[in-house]
């Protein structure tokens, strides 16, 4: 077996960490919150960072009419299916393929994270702006607007009382070490490919 | 890389000259930089924790203190033996059973000696015991909840005072009783006390995985009023010694009458060979009424049972397994060294402290040098177990702990002050004055094998001016002392709830990383938990109504309900739905006759309203649970005895 198609073996394995280890995790900081409440994304699930912690961030959004964070979203089922597939994929691709389908694969996947990323902010659009007109209570922004309570995408930013943070975990790098060998699988099967023409 | 280095050698010298500014202003100067000096030896800053766990009893109030060292701080009043409308302990349905006895419902006692439980002679953290003195009874505080868990009532005992210390693997939690009574009690003229009124010494075994109590045994010794105890630690571990006064038998004026003899004794039991004796078959089983009230931490309620037998020793029965020390002056406090060499007997109307040897007891009972017996019991001579005496260390010896570096601490009512001496020389060393009328004092750990000897609390009887003046009734009060040092420093007075008679304390580290957040919900099987809002209920039996009520920020569920009626017994059970640390809800509902309840997350309790008039009667959270607290509220329509109202309950919306 080629080097380079060994490094795409490894590159299509990685993303299986997803399974193993949490995508993303959303910390609210409170002073009533010494130990703050937490919540990873696992590709399959919602779990708790201390227990009961999702039990008590619905408890605090229910003031200002944010909905409860569900048992399951749909996504629960498409990514794993996302992620088997395209290690089926990169795996064939490992033992079949050269340094052109692992580019290939390697922009496979670039879109489907892209995707997955633009589903998530839309979900958390939609979480931190779709408030129950009958909240306890209602903020606007300065310009008269109605305040939202969107977490951020990637970074750290102040909601009221809280300062929220949310950053990629363990399950996030498999993944990008996935995506990242694959690109150097390429580069590889290509210089040996140059270096042999 | 050397630019770190350089950067870190600048901040290492900065701090070091820091540091060497502090100490010069330390030594320099007396009482100014002296005073500055103490405050921060007991400053804890905001947000720190206190380095010690001190749980002080409450005397008279019946209740547990837990305070923190070196700081002071009060965090908590634990309930035990008296009722505390704060917490509704012994309001609610669930509490009552505990203060259930053999004469009935008893909301109050005199609480004196807590114990910590050991493992090896050596504090674990697990439990504290404490003994009630009036309805005598002993007490069991699970230190993952800070709650009662258990109380047990001593029959054929009276003024429950040489009581409740511990052995040192906690098989047994001891209690004996100051008064002797009748045993069994009977009709008899009081004049007759001598020779037939008996004192009970029970040893009440420990579970040592739930800590369940049971009375294994009771001694049955002569008519002496058995003041304090201890039992024996190291080589000396499987004896207990009891301090006795009263050996002139007296039942009238004992001021005068109980203070006649030069020497009244200080019993030793021999208590695994009584154990052993027991084991056997040997001890009498006595018809007996007394209460086992058992708290449940899953069903959050407490059952009690009556026990109707207990199993008694006559001490001549087993030869051997009991003698007497004479000890001066009718001793009150009975301290045994860490070591268990040491029995010091602190005869409270001698000027001397007198301390007995184990070994040279040993030795005498192995030569049979016995001057006498009384009641069957043998006498040892007074010579052959002394090892030694503190000479004119003060007035009123009470009680002696110990530091673990081969000093003893005693405190000296009269004088109003403690005394350090060492063990061995039984030369003083060092005295400080109490301010006023000390009684017991507390070193952590020091009354076990491994004491923590950084402070000594002395615990005053009398308190005057020491505060703000707050009327003819003034606060009782603790004081704090550094004994790291070759001599003691005060550091701190403060206020204490109650009476603090004595204390146990241990590391915080002990405790402080098994304390509960709150009480899953998922393992609540009280019979009336209702776990989810979707489950709550109105259910009417009769004249008795349940409500299966839930709390969760920032509503009751139900908050309206109609079809109740005057004169119906409306038990209200109520589930904390909350699954966060500390947030508790309360309720009480207008004119119910009872307490307010204080639910912590997880926990199921009940309380009983008898609505006596018609009308819509408001209930609301009493604790300030959250933003939306105040609208934390519901309504209870009362119709009539004989209206024909529907039981209809609701949540957020009308009830049709």
């Amino acid at each position: 077996m080629k080097r380079s198609n060994i490094v795409m073996l490894v590159a299509s394995i990685l993303p299986l960490g997803l399974f193993l280890f949490p995508l993303w995790k959303i910390t609210l900081e409170a002073p009533q919150y010494p130990t703050p409440l937490g919540m990873y994304i696992h590709i399959n699930d919602f779990s708790d960072v201390h227990p009961h912690d999702i039990k008590n961030i619905n408890l605090m959004n229910h003031y200002v009419g944010m909905k409860y964070i569900p048992e399951a979203i749909p996504e629960f089922k498409i990514f794993p299916i996302a992620i088997i597939a395209s290690t089926v994929i990169g795996l064939l691709i490992a033992f079949k393929g050269n340094y052109k389908w692992f580019l290939g694969w390697f922009i496979l996947m670039i879109i489907m994270c892209s995707a997955g990323l633009y589903d998530f902010y839309l979900w958390e659009h939609d979480y931190g702006h779709d408030l129950d007109p009958k909240a306890i209570m209602k903020f606007t922004n300065p310009d008269g607007s109605v305040m939202g309570f969107q977490p951020p995408l990637f970074g750290s930013k102040d909601i009221l009382n809280f300062r929220a943070h949310s950053y990629p975990q363990l399950g996030a790098l498999f993944l990008g070490l996935g995506i990242a060998f694959s690109f150097v699988a390429h580069l590889i099967g290509k210089k040996a490919k140059n270096s042999t023409a | 890389m050397k630019n770190i280095f350089k950067s870190a050698m600048v901040i290492l010298s900065a701090l070091l000259a820091f540091t060497s500014c502090n100490n010069s202003s330390k030594s320099g100067g007396k009482s100014g930089a002296l005073a500055g000096n103490v405050a921060e030896k007991v400053y804890v800053a905001p947000g720190e924790h206190d380095e010690f766990y001190a749980f002080i009893s409450g005397g008279f109030s019946g209740q547990l203190s837990v305070y923190g060292l070196p700081s002071g701080r009060l965090f908590k009043v634990i309930p035990v033996f008296s009722q505390d409308a704060e917490k509704a302990y012994g309001y609610n349905e669930e509490t009552k059973p505990m203060l259930n006895t053999s004469h009935g419902f008893v909301p109050w006692d005199d609480s004196h000696h807590p114990d910590i439980s050991q493992t090896n002679g050596v504090i674990d953290g697990r439990w504290v015991f404490i003994n009630g003195n009036n309805t005598p009874r002993i007490a069991k505080i699970d230190l993952s909840t800070f709650e009662t868990t258990e109380i047990i009532e001593v029959p054929n005992s009276a003024g429950n005072h040489s009581s409740s210390f511990v052995t040192e693997n906690t098989e047994y939690v001891v209690a004996g009783t100051r008064f002797s009574i009748p045993i069994p009690q009977k009709d008899m003229p009081i004049k007759d006390y001598k020779g037939n009124f008996k004192g009970a010494l029970s040893f009440i075994s420990v579970d040592p995985e739930h800590g369940h109590m049971d009375i294994k045994f009771q001694v049955i010794m002569p008519g002496f009023d058995y003041d304090l105890a201890h039992p024996g630690r190291g080589a000396s571990h499987g004896w207990f010694f009891f301090s006795t006064y009263n050996s002139e038998e007296a039942s009238t004026l004992l001021e005068v009458n109980a203070s006649q003899n030069d020497k009244d004794f200080i019993a030793a039991i021999n208590w695994k060979k009584i154990e052993e004796y027991v084991n056997n078959g040997g001890g009498k089983m006595m018809p007996a009424n007394y209460a086992h009230n058992v708290y449940d931490e899953d069903t959050h309620t407490a059952t009690s049972t009556m026990k109707k037998e207990v199993l008694v020793v006559n001490p001549s029965d087993v030869p051997g397994a009991v003698y007497l020390l004479p000890t001066p002056k009718s001793p009150h406090g009975c301290d045994v060294d860490p070591s268990g060499e040491y029995i010091v007997g602190n005869g409270k109307l001698s000027a001397n402290l007198t301390v007995h040897s184990f070994t040279k007891m040993l030795k005498a009972i192995e030569d049979n040098k016995v001057a006498g017996d009384a009641y069957g019991i043998p006498i040892l001579n007074f010579e052959d177990v002394l090892a030694g005496v503190v000479e004119q260390p003060g007035l009123g010896p009470l009680h002696t702990e110990f530091d673990g570096k081969g000093n003893a601490y005693t405190t000296f009512f009269i004088s109003s002050e403690v005394v350090k001496w060492k063990l061995g020389t039984w030369e003083v060393v060092d005295r400080q004055p109490c301010y006023y009328s000390v009684g017991h004092l507390m070193i952590p750990g020091g009354n076990s094998q491994k004491p923590w000897g950084k402070y000594v609390v002395a615990m005053n009887k009398i308190t005057k001016d020491r505060y703000l003046p707050t009327g003819p009734e003034v606060t009782q009060s603790a004081q704090l002392y550094d004994i790291s040092g070759e001599k003691m420093e005060l550091l701190l007075d403060f206020p204490t709830v109650g009476e603090p008679h004595y204390a146990a304390g241990c590391p915080a580290d002990l405790i402080k990383p098994r304390s509960k957040k709150l009480f899953k919900l998922e393992d609540n099987k009280h019979p009336y938990a209702c776990k989810n809002e979707a489950d709550t209920k109105v259910v009417r039996e009769g004249d008795v109504v349940h409500v299966y009520m839930t709390t969760i920020r920032s509503h009751f569920s139900p908050d309206n309900i109609e079809g109740i009626k005057v004169g119906d017994k409306v038990y209200f059970h109520i589930t904390n739905l909350e699954q966060d640390y500390d947030v508790p809800h309360g309720v009480s509902i207008i004119g119910a006759n009872t307490s307010e309840l204080l639910i912590m997350p997880g926990q199921t309790e009940t309380f009983l309203w008898e609505p006596k008039q018609v009308g819509v009667w408001p209930f609301y959270c009493t604790d300030f649970c959250s933003a939306l607290h105040q609208e934390m509220q519901g309504y209870v329509r009362v119709s009539s005895a004989n209206a024909s109202t529907p039981l209809k309950w609701s949540l957020g919306e009308d009830i049709e």
